[in-house]
């Protein structure tokens, strides 16, 4: 499914209360989801549960996407980060607030940003599958095994420094194959 | 602001696998830096694509039946409950963006210090689901310093109010000071406010002066 396709699924959620469109979303993030909670290690049952619950705050907080903010799939993933740290470690992520007065805003943004947040969740996925093998298994093992940059040093026995540099490395070809296809 | 995180600590912190207190300094740092925040969403719109591309799994044939039968159950007010009553000062409003001020609960005059040296008071946090980590908020006078030290693992330092100067720089309100175990510092309050910096380590500090080596007997830091 297209990122504008899951874009326009999800704001006709928020705007609409759409529950074919909400269907439609579950068929298409339910399944990866639970890819997601049974790698970074909660048990068959427990995924089904976060799924569960991540889902419906998906349909609970659909009205406060915005789509020039982040993509579905990055809005969907933040969302089951949280749901699992919470579920896992049975306390909340720390966050920033954004109704804070504390908060320093953004700069506003800049008008030729090159491409929407939906047009680039495609051109990054893309790009992900023209990394090499030991690239993209060090991307999934920091964001889908629940490993911080010094877990993966200590656990593949490789000094952090090594671990940082190959990931630097990848996210270099990340960020290659994203200009080019701004172009 | 010049010092800011590291791009490991983004990552990890967008990922999902920083622990609780680094999350708790990440998250202090973003509230104050728009630069690291994109940073941030930029790491979380890789989280996206790689979940968007990850093999699907088949979830229970009912899940989504039961995910519709809850659609409609009414939800608690959730935004209500953690907007407390206003506990904190203008002072602590200003000068504590959340998510520490909620962690701190109470305005800086009404922590409970201890003192563990000439101008240097501590308040220790129980952040939870963070073993082998210390996360402390500091206090310390213009002039006054934490005594000389190493550390067995690594210690980041964000500066809240003040400043502070250490061999190696100076840092005021938002930069983050990252010292690795083998860094000998001694950070020393810049004269004037009150410099006030939430600090955690990930290993025991090891106390090097000569008066550093003296406290090191009786002070479990
Ligand atoms: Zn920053």
């Amino acid at each position: 499914m297209s990122a504008q396709v899951c874009e326009e699924l999800l704001v006709a959620v928020g705007r609409n209360r759409d529950r074919d469109a909400f269907a439609a979303l579950f068929a298409h993030f339910a399944p990866r989801l639970k890819t997601y909670l049974v790698r970074i290690g909660a048990g068959g049952e427990m995924a089904d549960e976060v799924v569960q619950e991540a889902m419906l705050v998906v349909w609970r907080r659909a009205e406060t996407f915005d789509p020039s903010q982040a993509s579905a799939s990055t809005w969907i993933f933040t969302i089951a980060r949280n749901k699992r740290i919470d579920a896992l470690r049975r306390v909340r992520r720390p966050q920033i607030d954004p109704e804070d007065p504390a908060l320093v805003p953004d700069a506003p943004k800049a008008a030729d940003e090159a491409m929407a947040d939906s047009q680039r969740a495609d051109a990054v996925k893309r790009v992900l599958t023209t990394l090499p093998e030991e690239q993209a298994s060090l991307l999934r093992q920091a964001y889908f095994e629940d490993k911080s940059h010094s877990t993966i040093a200590a656990e593949s026995d490789l000094p952090l420094g090594t671990v940082k540099s190959r990931i630097r490395l990848a996210l270099d070809k990340l960020r290659q194959g994203l200009q080019k296809e701004s172009i | 602001m010049q010092h800011h995180l590291n791009d490991e600590y983004l990552m990890d912190y967008a990922a999902g696998s920083a622990s609780q207190p680094l999350s708790l300094l990440v998250a202090t740092h973003l509230a104050l830096c728009p630069e690291c925040r994109a940073k941030v969403a930029a790491y979380e719109a890789l989280g996206g694509a790689l979940l968007d591309s990850a093999a699907p799994s088949a979830v229970a044939p009912d899940l989504l039946q039961s995910v519709l039968d809850r659609l409609d159950e009414p939800t608690a007010p959730e935004s209500r409950i953690r907007r407390q009553p206003q506990v904190f000062d203008e002072t602590t409003r200003r000068l504590i963006p959340e998510p520490l001020r909620s962690h701190l609960g109470a305005s800086l005059d009404a922590l409970a210090w201890s003192s563990i040296g000439r101008g240097v008071h501590q308040v220790e946090l129980d952040i939870g689901g963070a073993e082998g980590f210390k996360t402390r908020f500091y206090r310390i006078r213009g002039g006054c310093g934490v005594p000389q030290h190493t550390h067995d693992g690594s210690e980041l330092t964000l500066v809240l109010g003040g400043s502070f100067s250490d061999g190696i720089g100076r840092f005021g309100r938002g930069d983050v000071s990252i010292a690795d175990g083998d860094v000998v510092h001694q950070p020393i309050a810049d004269p004037g406010d009150d410099c006030y910096c939430l600090a955690i380590t990930d290993g025991p500090l090891k106390l090097t002066g000569p008066v550093g080596r003296f406290l090191n007997i009786f002070m479990r830091y």
